[in-house]
């Protein structure tokens, strides 16, 4: 089973990322959206949060919420990939499941 | 007005992922027509309020950070910024917007109203409030 997991709020406001990272699979794919997109700052001290689990899932951020909050993507972490909303649509169709952590 | 009143706004989240910051925004313009001490403080979450470059044209929703540039207009000329804020989610001040006020007894200078205080600091100012409304 492949799971796609979103992830919609600051990690410097919540702990929903940690969590659901802790709680994905090897393959497992995340994908951060909405208020989630500020996680992806590389300078930021919760970084580690998605650096050290680089190796074991894949991870997606949302381009048009980076862009709306005045972002730009060479901030962010290296390896993360910039997707659209039509990419988001894809990841949602090819997984089996779709978790969205609220 | 008799009384003019220390008036605080306390910002803590995020602009578009809820609509707290917008109404905080509202709510200082309001304020702002009654003459009182206004400061605004940007803590947590609510430093990236200020981060230029805002665009949410592919979001459909309205881009309100151009409004931060206006309040020197309505006399607003404390904008204070958490340090440790900025430090920890990997920000400077040189992502922040650049917010001037005019000083009328300097022939219409402009001045910086952002303030960068530490942690302690920001108590200090706190303290010092008649009102201070969360958001």
């Amino acid at each position: 089973m492949s799971t796609l997991h979103t992830v919609n709020k600051s990690s410097y406001d919540r702990n929903t990322l940690e969590t659901c990272v802790s709680l994905t699979t090897k393959g497992s794919e995340v994908i951060l959206i909405e208020d989630g997109v500020y996680s992806a700052v590389k300078a930021g001290n919760k970084a580690s949060v998605i650096a050290n689990a680089m190796g074991d899932v894949n991870f997606y951020v949302l381009g048009p919420d980076i862009k709306a909050r005045g972002l730009s993507e060479d901030q962010l972490i290296d390896g993360i990939k910039v997707v659209g909303y039509s990419d988001f649509v894809e990841l949602s169709v090819k997984n089996d499941t779709v978790s969205s952590w609220l | 007005m008799s009384e003019i009143k220390k008036f605080c706004y306390l910002n803590r989240t995020a602009p578009y992922g809820t609509v707290y910051a917008w109404e905080s925004l509202e709510v200082v313009l309001i304020g702002a027509a009654f003459d009182q001490d206004c400061s605004l403080v940007f803590v947590d979450d609510g430093v990236y309020q200020l981060l230029k470059g805002q665009d949410t044209t592919d979001l459909g929703i309205k881009n309100f950070s151009p409004t931060y540039s206006a309040l020197g207009d309505y006399d607003i000329k404390k904008i204070y910024v958490e340090k440790e804020s900025l430090e920890a989610r990997g920000l400077t001040v040189d992502d922040l917007q650049h917010l001037v006020w005019e000083d009328e007894d300097d022939d219409w200078a402009e001045r910086d109203s952002i303030i960068l205080v530490t942690k302690n600091e920001l108590a200090k100012v706190i303290d010092e409030q008649d009102v201070v409304l969360s958001f």
